[in-house]
């Protein structure tokens, strides 16, 4: 027994002696109150931590309502970037940057890759068109288990720059049920009353368009951290550049999914291949926002090739039971101060939550459009 | 019968230590999951090495109080007071092992990594890969978590009656 404890232990044992035999002490009002003063305050608390008494903060469930919003309730999808599909390959760093960043997916290694191909969006059945965002999304495996999973766009800044201008541009942004288009007032008024965002989306709007999935340039938009052996960090963002070159669009906008029956066929045909362009920030690049362009003048450096050689529909593919969380990152690679990041991490988690519970969907790109052309004739036979 | 007064000191800086953990997890629990804010992605890593540390802690404990001898109950606590006391510590218990193991258990089969104490220790995934068992699992990490606050939340209620009403030596037994 403590000291602390036999003090303790001879005062109270004489109050105790004095009470022992009254069974129920008349118990003041006051002794009730300090029984129920720490619960309550701890339940105050606990309904304060989890948002109940705060209707209005940003939450998991408000990001994904205010997506709901634009595409309506589907079930098993994902709630953003829903029409997608499965592609598997391997990286290979040069170790160019190893000495920015201690992860071993950078180094002179081939490391397996699972990855998806999508339409920004909450729509799993919308129609392939030139102006639609398209993603890439990859999980790199080293064989030590420190992977690093990323989801990219091929626009040139994101169109906001906080979790609360997502969650108001999508509100602004959905379809009017009447004409089944973006209000142009709703729109309007979102500019009007963000004026700081004017030039990303101006950029967005005039960016190039590639003709399809396979030379596309994709962004990581938000910026990260490098962090080398010594503990330098080192601000970045990256691109996944095509190796194949770049055509411009040739207009297929009355095939609803050309541009995904396109980007079998290569695959099918031959390799994809992409250049991972890391860009250095400059003293003068904003960090923890997305919405604003890096300086031209930035070193950009070569860290790897990806290459793609398998494609498969989400329903039986290995891209669905996973969320390509921006913040599975391998020891090396940090998260900047972008508050982007933290809201996608949170939002990938629910939705992936979400959507598994609700169980296996019948996605617009079915297996058999995947199938190799071999096996597709197989099967007819 | 009354052959110790108090919990042996392990037990008490046990029960201390871990009550200020639990009630830190509780809290830090709902605030990441209605969170998307500046704190999220540190917030989830705490989670998960505080939530490893106090799944070791609840085992090593409970050894500790199989083997140490702990105070008994008043013998005047009516019958039912005592059922519920025994039932509510197994229950805690409980809920201090399985709690972690379901936070472990979801992210495994989410296929998430599962880093702690910064990057440093990769755990090793518990269960098979499997999108409908890690929704089904994170949904029971919640109602578990809720059952625990629950149950903290009346234990402490009835630590203070003991102390305050009953005034009967139980909440001097773990000061
Ligand atoms: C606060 C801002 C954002 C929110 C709330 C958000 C939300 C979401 C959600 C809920 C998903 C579905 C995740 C899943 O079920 O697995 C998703 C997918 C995706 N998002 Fe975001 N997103 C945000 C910003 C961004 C940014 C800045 C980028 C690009 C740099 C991006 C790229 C992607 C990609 C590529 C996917 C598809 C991943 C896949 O193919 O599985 N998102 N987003
Ligand atoms: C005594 C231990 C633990 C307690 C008391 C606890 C408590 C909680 C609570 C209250 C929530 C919020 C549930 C909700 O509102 O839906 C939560 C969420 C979560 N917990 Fe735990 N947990 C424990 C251990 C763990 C462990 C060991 C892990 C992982 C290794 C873990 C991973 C998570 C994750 C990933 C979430 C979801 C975060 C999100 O939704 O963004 N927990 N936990
Ligand atoms: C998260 C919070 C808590 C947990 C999980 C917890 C858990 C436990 C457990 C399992 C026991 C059984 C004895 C043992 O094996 O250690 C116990 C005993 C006890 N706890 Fe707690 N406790 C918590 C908080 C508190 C608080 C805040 C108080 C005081 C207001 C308290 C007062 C007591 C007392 C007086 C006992 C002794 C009961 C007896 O003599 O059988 N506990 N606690």
């Amino acid at each position: 027994m403590s000291l602390l404890h036999r003090l303790y232990a001879t005062r109270w044992q004489r109050i105790e002696k004095m009470t022992t035999n009254t069974h129920t002490p008349p118990g003041s009002i006051l002794r009730w109150l300090g029984v129920i003063a720490l619960p309550t305050v701890l339940t105050l608390a606990f309904l304060w931590a989890g948002g109940w008494l705060t209707p209005h903060r940003l939450t998991q469930a408000s990001m994904l309502d205010a997506l709901r919003k634009g595409s309506g309730m589907q079930s098993g999808f994902r709630r953003n970037h829903a029409k997608g599909i499965c592609v598997a390959g391997w990286f290979e760093g040069n170790g160019n940057i190893s000495s920015l960043s201690t992860a071993t997916v950078l180094k002179k290694e081939r490391i397996p890759v699972i990855g998806r191909f999508a339409l920004a969006g909450g729509l799993p059945y919308q129609a392939d068109a030139p102006g639609k965002v398209r993603s890439m999304a990859l999980r790199l495996s080293p064989s030590d288990g420190q992977e690093w999973r990323m989801g990219i766009n091929d626009i040139p800044v994101f169109p906001v720059g906080t979790p609360q201008e997502f969650h108001d541009l999508q509100l602004a942004s959905r379809p009017d049920p009447a004409t089944g288009k973006p209000d142009p007032t709703r729109m309007q008024a979102f500019r009007t009353s963000h004026p700081w965002l004017q030039p990303a989306m101006a950029q967005i709007g005039q960016r190039p368009v590639s003709s399809g999935f396979a030379d596309d340039t994709y962004h990581s938009l938000d910026s990260f951290l490098l962090v080398a052996e010594d503990g330098t960090k080192t601000a970045i963002r990256w691109a996944m550049v095509p190796v194949q070159p770049a055509m411009p669009d040739a207009g297929h906008t009355n095939d609803h999914d050309y541009l995904f029956q396109q980007v079998i066929k290569d695959i099918h045909t031959h390799p994809l291949q992409w250049r991972l362009m890391v860009t250095l920030a400059g003293k003068d690049d904003a960090i923890d926002n997305p919405s604003k362009e890096w300086s031209q003048d930035d070193r950009q450096i070569d860290a790897g090739t990806l290459t793609l050689t398998g494609i498969g529909s989400e329903e039986n593919g290995p891209c669905t039971g996973i969320t390509f969380d921006p913040l599975v990152l391998p020891k090396g690679v940090m998260p900047s101060g972008d508050p982007i990041l933290q809201a996608r991490s949170a939002a990938y988690m629910r939705s992936f939550y979400l959507r598994s519970g609700e169980g296996p969907t019948t996605p617009a790109i079915s297996p058999e459009m995947t199938a190799l052309p071999a096996t597709a004739k197989d099967k007819r036979s | 019968m009354r052959n110790i007064e108090a919990f042996p000191l392990s037990s008490r800086i046990l029960h201390w230590g871990m009550a200020v953990m639990i009630l830190a997890m509780l809290f830090i629990g709902v605030f990441i999951a209605s969170t998307v804010g500046s704190g999220y992605h540190r917030l989830v890593a705490l989670h998960r090495s505080l939530g490893i540390a106090i799944l070791v802690l609840a085992v090593l404990r409970l050894g500790n109080r199989l083997r140490t001898p702990s105070p008994p109950l008043p013998a005047d606590l009516p019958p039912v007071m005592k059922v519920g006391a025994h039932a509510s510590h197994i229950l805690l218990y409980t809920l201090m092992i399985v709690l972690p193991l379901v936070g472990w258990g979801m992210l495994s089969a989410g296929g998430y990594p599962i880093p702690i104490w910064g990057q440093s220790v990769l755990l090793p995934p518990i269960l098979p890969h499997n999108p409908m068992l890690w929704a089904w699992l994170r949904s029971l990490h919640t109602v578990l978590a809720f059952l625990l606050f629950g149950l903290v939340l009346a234990h402490i209620a009835a630590a203070l009656f003991h102390g305050l009403i009953r005034r009967d030596g139980v909440l001097r037994s773990m000061l």
